[in-house]
This record gives structure tokens, C-alpha cells and sequence, in this order.
């Protein structure tokens, strides 16, 4: 891999980013030409804005940059826990991050709270499972020892997340019947409800400005902790700095769009096999190819039996379990 | 490499300990350039151990290690990562990746700006692989090596550091004859340079192959016992049948010499 290589990559899957996002600001009920999209973006705000514009702007364009970010986030945090777990079967959630935010958030359908404090509640859910986590397993996160700390930390993540499994289907076993759907909704991954995508845009942009200067280092500690440490790598606080870059990513995923599943699996292998394994390419490619991966599936997701929608965590399993059913069966002999 | 890197390691007054048991006591030694060492004793003797602690990556129960008269713990990790290569027992892949890239990975210490290797990084790789045998195994996949092809691989990546120390631990094992020789003799053609001044240090369990190839040996017996010096001297018949356990004898036709277990009488 080199410098070269790698730009050609990113700039091919920009170029897939871009015509994804034009294409679902332009395509829905009302479709558009992919120039009456842009004199919407360009004028809109400026001039007098008539209906086209307001839908562009206030409908289609939250939603498909809250799509992006969602996807982005959440390519990212697979990625980066995949290196950390050094697993290939590592996603966004095995660490138990969508479990707290979604058990919170339930609570807050639950008691019929505003919309808002939906999200917030499941930023602190998200939030009080990184911390749980970070506080049974520090020895494995903190002590740099020679010995391979991953496969503890990852049985402490993966208890955390059953027992939030536990707490959601209790509260979906006693919801009652008109919250149901919402809440059902919103555990499939939804964008139907993003109403401001810049709290994952910003979370985007400090995730990758955060982690990508470390790629290099990332490379190194796949072939081991103590070869790493061997080559001068600070494991520890590396480590650390990892699981936090990819639990608040995953945390701000999951509060702006859900759990949306398979994405933060399958996008970091599908470029493993396409492009190789080097994380100073592939940590800017899977937030690309991410969040093409979700825009995309929120576009079919809400065309394809138009005007009803469904969510979008639903196009992605089932794009995402095909997919991933052939990686697996393909590795065995 | 730059010659003014030189490698002289030195413990004082070293004691190595492991679950109540002292395997090291009271070591003092110094490792120069030019010499090869063979860190020999039975299994569960603290070699592993030892050389963690001299490639400072854990710490010695007591005492201390420096390298180049500077203490190990006063070292910045880039540097030292620049000056001594250590290379693990065993390598565990979790994911594909080529024998480039992965021989290539140790030339982290060396990356500046943002992290992409240039074009000395490159011949580096390639003269790694090529000292060793590897050339035509450059674009392969990790994954699809064999146990003594991925240990070969394992020693190009840590002759490819560059570093004027090297810690091995076991690189002949899962190795045939054939190639246990000749990596041997592409150690022993790296530690003789005469434009450089390096230093080997490595565990072994053959110790024909260590009397052979090492200038220098270490004999531990895992209960606080050690000895040191020159190879001949250290591995003989006698110290080396107190140190495992088992009586040795060394026979000799013409210029080779082997020590083999002694026979014992057939039980009537």
C-alpha cells in the first residue's frame, strides 16, 4: 500500500459518497434533477424558498447527511475494534455501547418523554456501558503486559451487551401496544427521525482526526501487544485511546440513527478484501464506503415501496447477512 | 547501516524470579558486537523470560540492563525500537495480509510524517526477504504459510528493522535442518559485518547447532545456576548434562563434534 494507491481509493469512494448523496436529495416522492438539487443547496436559504426547496433542505438533506455520518461511524468503529479485539468478528456493538444507549432510550419511549430526551438518553446509555466496561476490564485495557489482553476484554463487552439484551426484552415485553412500533423502529435503525445531523458530523470529524494519525501504530499492534510495545509503540494508552474513539463513535451512531446493523461489520472486510489490511488506508475508506453503505440503504429504503418506508437497519441485515455468510463460509477449506 | 551504531548490552547483578522460583540470580554480563550468543537450558528455564527483560519489555525482579552504558528504562521507546529488534517465540495472524506488508511493518521505528514507508523502507523489506530466501514469497499471503515458512518470515521482519541487537527467541523452531542452517549462516554473515557492529542473542534448544554457529553461550538451569562464555566452553558434556538433567558426551570424528544423551545400560 502507498500513499498513491490509497488516495485513488479514497478518491473513488468520495466520488461514489457524492453521487449517493445527490442521488437522495433528488429521488422520493417528488423526484428532482440533480440540478434543481443543487440551485436548492446553492439558493435555497438565500432567496425566498419555495416547497422544493424546503423539502430538500429540511427533509432529504438532515437525512441523508445523518445517514452518511450514522454509516461513516459506524464503519469506523468496526474497524477499529476489529484491530483492537484483533477479531475479525468484532463490530460496533459486541462491546455492549448499543445496548446501554438502546435500553435508555427505550426507557425514554417508554415513558412517553419529547423526542429529544430520547437521544439524549441514549447517549447516556451508550456512555455509562463505556464506562462499565472501562471499569471491570481496565487491567486488560490499562496494564501493558506481554500476554494477549483481548480476548477478556472482549468476554467482559460481550456480558455487558447480554445483560442489556436482558433489560431491553423485558421492556418490550411490558410496552404497551402504541409505543411498540416505535420502539421496535428504532432498535431496527431508523433515519426517520433525524431532525439534525451535525452532532454526528462533528462526532465524525473528531473520531477520524483523533485515530488516523495513530494508523500506522494500529498496523503494528494487529501482529501482537508485545511486538508492538517491541517497536515502540505505547500499547497502553494506544489501546485506551482506541476503545474510546470507537465507543463514541458507536454511541453517536446509535443516538442519531439506531442500532443499524452489519454496516460496522461488513464494510471494513469488504475493503480487507478488496484493498488490504492497512489502516492508514482503510480508516478513512471505511468511514467513506460507510457511509455510502447506509445513504444508500436509507435511499432504497424509503423509494422502494414508496410512500410507506421502512427501516433502514432492515436493508442493511439484509444485505449485510448474505454477505457476511459468504465471508464466513469462504474462509474454511 | 549507520557504523557508529554500535550494541553492547550489559546486566548487572540481574535476578530473574517466576511464580516463588528464582530462575536467574545475581547475573552480570556483558553482551558485545561481534558475537553471537546462545541462551540454552531446559524448558521452563527462564529463557523467554530473559530475554523479554533484556529486550526491555518486562522487568527483572532485580537489578538492571542497560544498552550502550544507558539504562533500558531511560531509553525513549523509538529509539530503542531503532537500536535492539526482538522477535516473539510464535506470531498469531488474525487477518490476511502480504509478506511484504508484514516484513515491512518493522520498519515502523523509521516512518516519519505521516506514516508511509518510502523507497529505503522498501529495499530494506525486499533485502530481508532476500538474505533469507524469501524473494519469491513476497506477494504471498501470510495466512497461507506453513509453520516454518511464517517463522522465516518472522526473522526477515526483524532483520529488517535495522536494529544493531537482536533478541530471538527460538527462531529455528518449526524450522527443518536445512533451514535452520541456513538462517544460521545468514545470522551469523549479519553479526560478522565487518561495516557494522552488531550483536545476536538468541534462545536455542539444539545445542550442536549452538556450539556450531554461536560464538557465545548462556547456560541456565532454571534454579539460579548460570554460566557464561565462550560457546565450546559453556555447552560441554559436563555443564550442559548438570543444567538439563540428562548425561551428555561429546563425540568427535575429524573436525565434527556432536553431544549426544549417553546410553543407558538395557534393563535386564
Amino acid at each position: 500500500m502507498s500513499l498513491t494507491r490509497a488516495t485513488a481509493i479514497w478518491v473513488a469512494l468520495a466520488a461514489a459518497a457524492l453521487a449517493v448523496f445527490v442521488a437522495s436529495l433528488a429521488l422520493g416522492s417528488i423526484a428532482l434533477s440533480p440540478l434543481r438539487v443543487v440551485d436548492a443547496l446553492l439558493h435555497g436559504r438565500a432567496s425566498s424558498p419555495d416547497v422544493i426547496d424546503e423539502i430538500v433542505l429540511s427533509l432529504r438533506l438532515p437525512r441523508a447527511l445523518g445517514g452518511f455520518a450514522a454509516g461513516a461511524l459506524l464503519a469506523v468503529a468496526g474497524a477499529l475494534l476489529q484491530v483492537l479485539l484483533r477479531n475479525p468478528l468484532a463490530e460496533p456493538y459486541v462491546l455492549g455501547v448499543s445496548g446501554g444507549a438502546a435500553t435508555f432510550a427505550l426507557a425514554a419511549m417508554l415513558a412517553a418523554l419529547p423526542w429529544w430526551s430520547v437521544d439524549a438518553a441514549a447517549f447516556a446509555g451508550a456512555f455509562l456501558s463505556i464506562v462499565l466496561v472501562l471499569g471491570l476490564a481496565r487491567r486488560e485495557l490499562w496494564r501493558g503486559e506481554p500476554q494477549d489482553a483481548s480476548p477478556r476484554l472482549l468476554l467482559t463487552g460481550a456480558v455487558i451487551a447480554a445483560g442489556w439484551g436482558a433489560l431491553i426484552t423485558l421492556m418490550l415485553a411490558v410496552a404497551p401496544e402504541n409505543r411498540l412500533r416505535g420502539m421496535v423502529f428504532w432498535l431496527t435503525g431508523d433515519l426517520n427521525g433525524v431532525a439534525t445531523p451535525w452532532a454526528a458530523l462533528i462526532a465524525l470529524v473528531v473520531v477520524l482526526a483523533g485515530i488516523v494519525p495513530a494508523a500506522p501504530q494500529l498496523n503494528v499492534m494487529l501482529r501482537g501487544d508485545a511486538a508492538a510495545q517491541a517497536l515502540g509503540v505505547p500499547v497502553v494508552r494506544l489501546r485506551l485511546s482506541v476503545y474510546l474513539a470507537a465507543s463514541l463513535a458507536a454511541a453517536a451512531a446509535v443516538t442519531t440513527a439506531g442500532t443499524i446493523g452489519f454496516v460496522g461489520l461488513v464494510v471494513p472486510h469488504v475493503l480487507r478484501l478488496a484493498f488490504g489490511n492497512d489502516q492508514r488506508m482503510l480508516l478513512p475508506a471505511a468511514a467513506l464506503a460507510g457511509g455510502v453503505a447506509v445513504m444508500g440503504a436509507d435511499l432504497i429504503a424509503r423509494t422502494v415501496i414508496a410512500p410507506a418506508q421502512l427501516p433502514v437497519g432492515v436493508m442493511t441485515a439484509l444485505v449485510g447477512v448474505p454477505v457476511f455468510l459468504w465471508m464466513l463460509l469462504r474462509r474454511s477449506p | 547501516m549507520n557504523a557508529k551504531l554500535r550494541a553492547s548490552l550489559h546486566v548487572s547483578a540481574l535476578a530473574l524470579r517466576a511464580g516463588g522460583r528464582t530462575l536467574i540470580d545475581d547475573l552480570t554480563l556483558t553482551f558485545s558486537p561481534g558475537e553471537a550468543w546462545c541462551i540454552a537450558g531446559p524448558n521452563g528455564a527462564g529463557k523467554t523470560t530473559l530475554l523479554n527483560v533484556l529486550a526491555g519489555l518486562s522487568k527483572p525482579a532485580a537489578g538492571a540492563v542497560s544498552l550502550d552504558g544507558v539504562d533500558l528504562n531511560d531509553w525513549r521507546a523509538a529509539g530503542l525500537a531503532r537500536r535492539r529488534a526482538w522477535m516473539p517465540q510464535s506470531t498469531h495472524d488474525a487477518f490476511s495480509a502480504t509478506v511484504l506488508d508484514v516484513v515491512m511493518l518493522n520498519r515502523f521505528p523509521h516512518l516519519s510524517g505521516w506514516g508511509w514507508e518510502s523507497d529505503a523502507d522498501r529495499r530494506a523489506a525486499h533485502a530481508a526477504l532476500d538474505a533469507l530466501g524469501l524473494a519469491a514469497f513476497a506477494s504471498r499471503d501470510v495466512l497461507s504459510l506453513s509453520g516454518g515458512e511464517r517463522q522465516r518470515v518472522a526473522l526477515a521482519a526483524t532483520l529488517c528493522q535495522g536494529a544493531p541487537l537482536l533478541l530471538l527467541d527460538e527462531p529455528l523452531s518449526h524450522l527443518d535442518l536445512h533451514h535452520q542452517i541456513e538462517c544460521l549462516e545468514a545470522l551469523g554473515d549479519w553479526v560478522r559485518d565487518p561495516a557494522a557492529q552488531r550483536t545476536l542473542i538468541f534462545s536455542c534448544h539444539d545445542l550442536n547447532l549452538a556450539r556450531r554457529f554461536a560464538t557465545h553461550a548462556l547456560l541456565i538451569d532454571g534454579a539460579g545456576r548460570a554460566h557464561a562464555g565462550p560457546v565450546r566452553h559453556v555447552l560441554s558434556a559436563e555443564r550442559a548434562s548438570a543444567a538439563f538433567g540428562y548425561a551428555l558426551t561429546l563425540i568427535r570424528e575429524g573436525a565434527h563434534e556432536a553431544l549426544v544423551p549417553v546410553m543407558r545400560a538395557p534393563h535386564p
